[in-house]
């Protein structure tokens, strides 16, 4: 399961008792059912999953993930020296019976 | 026995062969370390191309027909007839709808097989053709694929000299199919073989991959999906003789390798074939071959790999390094190649193994499927 | 292609991975719970790019792999009747039941159709009054809004001639259960983005809280499992165990409401048999009894089918992260995805088929140096 990829609305319309959408994905073109992303406006980005839109692209959260991985080895250069690892024990994970 | 009976009788012996079929194939579990082939019916897989497909010549008739022009399994079988080379080949045409975007099954049948042939290295010369008409097929459909077919031949530079017409009854064939055999006449010292690729070899592909696989699954209804693509269909004699034109140029016509058209299957299957029968290991750039945007869109959101996607026009070379850009400039100048691009080589590692370095740095395995690749959720 | 391309970017990649390596201090096991993850690691070759300290484990995140044989045996059983179109999605048609797989169905006539979407089958249903449509309805919680939708519109429709067999499966109790088995070796999770993108991330909280592992929600591009493997192997690193979100770009804490709002109106949990892990409180949907009307195990009389696994098949262990397909001594020769004994082996996603697909040769001395890898 999760195969689901972003594309562009293009424009939405009424059918079949749904709210649908005609949505760009690269050089094609596919209907997808916006009934879970009712706030969706022709030029929004959706993810779409077996033709439907189960979450809308929030492009501010894009920029800002796409610039922060771009950025990475200039961030890590601006970190602060290494100090050493603060003492742990051996880690396993509970069994929840503590 | 009444007819109803008769069909008991039958789906009956066929459930009883399964059932030993499977007894036979856990009984063999503890033993044999082999895959198994236990296909008591030929399901549609038989025919994508890949291993079920390869397993089926295999072992119904490569297992019956053994002789050194078969076994050589390339798209055409050569032959020395009273001091002439000829290239000979069939192939038949299935193909669902009959018309698509950029040309129909007529297209298909003429192109395919000149293909075949002039991958061989033969100028592909006489084309026959056997049609199976489904009743009830339009008059006007199949005179469409009649002109198709003329337009094609000539094109190609090849007549159609001798046919054959059945009919059968309605629901008993997708509306036409069409069986094509060519006979054309290698007259160059090549020697083009799937057998010949050698480690250090350039692997130059002629253009865009997928374009006639994602143009079918365009027209099928249950996908739904609109895009301006069109199949690639063509006859690429024309540049085949361009590039041994090169090649002889160059001062040695054997040194292109080996030729074949990627067709259902895709460049993956192609390439393991020749990787396979060549008995060494390929790397792959998968960043630079070349890919539509409307065949990206498609495979992403349908989850298919174009190295897998059926292609109609394109055309895989292997060729000795020396002369390998030579090779690749000459074939952009031709209306066909314009896209030709390399994208691997042959290495002597991992033998018969077909290797991908990804876009972000990885290595992965592009291995044979065994049936149709299929659209996944998962 | 927008919000794809960008995250599959070979020069970030590289500097993903080489940060992870200046994080990292010790080795650490940690899993990717769902398919499309495990997909995209394979086919990119990720594995081999991560630090060697940095073990990925393939979870049971398929619901090809996971869905269990008596279902398949149910399906195959309905596809054959003769009044039946049997609608399925691609992955489905090759998993093998006790006596072939849909494939084998249609060549002996059966009336099998591979959809995109399910409600392509309202379509079909209306061009086939006489005939009884049947949609096999798999999936984790990302598909149960598709899902939903059908049995919805049917529904409202009064369509008489079309009907669900569901066979859903939920997330956080199969990682409950991976946690709690005495033998686990994972340490942190790559949470399942789009299952979240719908039900959202406040189920993982108590599991992270109680069992002290990190769970980051992880998208599905090359770029984001790095991102969520780095984003892992800092908390695990610093001794956090917290849920964070990788993939904030699709999703936040809540998910999508309108969606959870109608798998809720048609759905109710149930408990369920996992293949190759046995059965798991809590962990599938049913239709609700409103629906019963279009739910085809009601309808068809599909009584229980005796089943029996292959006893060679290890797949338990492997969903659990237990075993890798390696280690198992049918990977590839009695076992191949042509003829798979188990679940890790029936669909591409499942561990053991990604691995004969894409990384089975590939033996660390073996492997062509192409400039970057580990």
């Amino acid at each position: 399961m999760c195969l689901a990829i972003p594309g562009k609305v293009i424009e939405t319309f009424a059918k079949g008792g749904m709210q649908m959408g005609r949505v760009q994905f690269g050089g094609v073109l596919r209907e997808a059912c916006l009934e879970y992303v009712p706030e969706t406006q022709p030029g929004d980005y959706v993810l779409v999953h077996v033709g439907f839109a189960i979450s809308r692209v929030d492009e501010q959260e894009a920029e800002q993930t796409y610039r922060a991985l771009a950025e990475l080895d200039q961030l890590s250069e601006l970190e602060v020296p290494e100090v050493d690892a603060p003492e742990v024990e051996d880690r396993r994970p509970s069994n929840g019976r503590e | 026995m009444t007819p109803a009976e008769m069909l008991e009788r039958d789906q009956k012996q066929r459930d009883q062969k399964q059932g030993e079929q499977d007894q036979t194939s856990q009984a063999m579990f503890g033993q044999c370390p082999l895959p198994i082939f236990d296909h008591p019916q030929i399901v549609l897989g038989h025919g994508s191309g890949g291993k079920l497909t390869a397993e089926l010549i295999e072992k119904v008739f490569l297992s019956r027909f053994r002789n050194p022009a078969l076994e050589r399994m390339d798209d055409q079988a050569q032959l020395e007839i009273g001091g002439a080379r000829l290239a000979f080949t069939t192939d038949s045409f299935v193909v669902t709808p009959i018309f698509f975007p950029g040309g129909d099954i007529g297209t298909l049948a003429v192109n395919g097989t000149v293909n075949d042939l002039a991958m061989g290295g033969a100028k592909p010369l006489y084309l026959a053709a056997a049609f199976i008409l489904e009743e009830g097929l339009a008059s006007a459909e199949l005179e469409r694929v009649a002109d198709s077919m003329r337009a094609a031949a000539a094109q190609a530079g090849v007549q159609l000299v001798t046919g054959d017409t059945k009919v059968v009854n309605r629901g008993k064939g997708d509306k036409v199919f069409i069986t094509t055999t060519g006979i054309g006449v290698i007259d160059r010292g090549t020697r083009l073989s799937a057998d010949g690729a050698r480690p250090g070899d350039k692997i130059l592909l002629s253009g865009t991959i997928g374009d006639h696989g994602v143009t079918i699954l365009s027209t099928r209804e249950e996908l739904d999906f609109e895009c301006a693509l069109e199949s690639d269909c063509a006859a690429l004699n024309g540049l085949v003789e361009e590039m041994l034109d090169e090649a002889e140029a160059s001062g040695d016509v054997q040194a292109i390798h080996c030729m074949r058209d990627p067709t259902r299957g895709g460049v993956a299957t192609t390439l393991n074939e020749i990787a396979g029968r060549s008995q060494v290991g390929m790397l792959l750039e998968e960043q630079v071959i070349p890919v539509r945007d409307s065949v990206r869109g498609a495979c992403e959101m349908l989850g298919l790999d174009p190295l897998y996607v059926a292609n109609e026009g394109k055309m895989i070379a292997v060729v000795a390094p020396e002369i390998a850009d030579r090779v690749l400039e000459r074939m952009r100048r031709h209306p066909l190649g314009r896209a030709a691009t390399m994208i691997g080589e042959v290495i002597a590692q991992h033998p018969r193994m077909v290797l991908a370095k990804t876009a972000v740095g990885g290595t992965r395995v592009v291995d044979l499927l065994f049936g149709e690749q299929l659209p996944r959720i998962c | 292609m927008k919000y794809l391309d960008e995250y599959r970017d070979g020069a970030i990649a590289a500097k993903l991975v080489e940060e992870i390596r200046r994080v990292q201090t010790r080795p650490w096991v940690i899993m990717e719970v769902c398919g499309g993850q495990t997909h995209s690691i394979v086919k990119n070759g990720i594995d081999r790019l991560l630090p060697s300290g940095i073990e990925l484990v393939h979870g049971p995140g398929c619901p090809v792999c996971v869905t269990p044989l008596e279902m398949i045996d149910k399906a195959h059983a309905i596809a054959r009747r003769p009044e039946v179109i049997f609608c399925s999605f691609g992955d489905m048609l090759r998993v093998p039941g006790s006596n072939g797989d849909l494939f084998t169905i249609k060549s002996l006539g059966g009336d099998v159709r591979v959809v995109y979407s399910p409600i392509d089958c309202l379509k079909i249903a209306r061009a086939n009054p006489d005939k009884k449509v049947v949609f096999f309805a798999i999936g984790f919680e990302t598909t149960a809004p598709a899902n939903a939708m059908l049995a919805w519109r049917a529904k409202a429709d009064r369509l008489r001639n079309i009907s669900l067999l569901v066979s859903h499966v939920l997330v956080p109790p199969a990682i409950e259960t991976i946690l709690s088995s005495p033998v686990n070796r994972v340490q942190g999770f790559l949470g399942p983005g789009h299952v979240c993108a719908v039900v959202g991330y406040g189920d993982y909280e108590p599991l992270a809280k109680r069992f002290h592992v990190p769970i980051v929600i992880t998208g599905f591009e090359p770029l984001d499992i790095l991102d969520g493997v780095l984003m892992t192997v800092r908390q695990l690193e610093t001794g956090r165990a917290e849920v964070e979100n990788q993939y904030s770009r699709i999703l936040g804490r809540g998910g999508n409401r309108p969606a959870q709002d109608v798998i809720e109106k048609v759905f109710e949990v149930r408990d369920r048999k996992w293949r190759g892990v046995g059965e798991i409180a809590r962990s599938g949907y049913r239709l609700r009894s409103e629906f019963r009307d279009f739910d085809a195990e009601q309808i068809f009389d599909v009584a229980a089918i005796d089943t029996e696994e292959s006893q060679v098949c290890i797949s338990g262990q492997i969903l659990q992260g237990i075993k890798k397909p390696h280690d198992c001594p049918a990977f590839g020769t009695a076992c191949t995805p042509q003829h798979p004994l188990g679940a890790t082996m029936v669909s591409a996603e499942g561990a053991c088929a990604a691995y004969y697909a894409y990384g089975r040769h590939l033996d660390e001395s073996e492997l062509v140096t192409l400039g970057g890898a580990a």
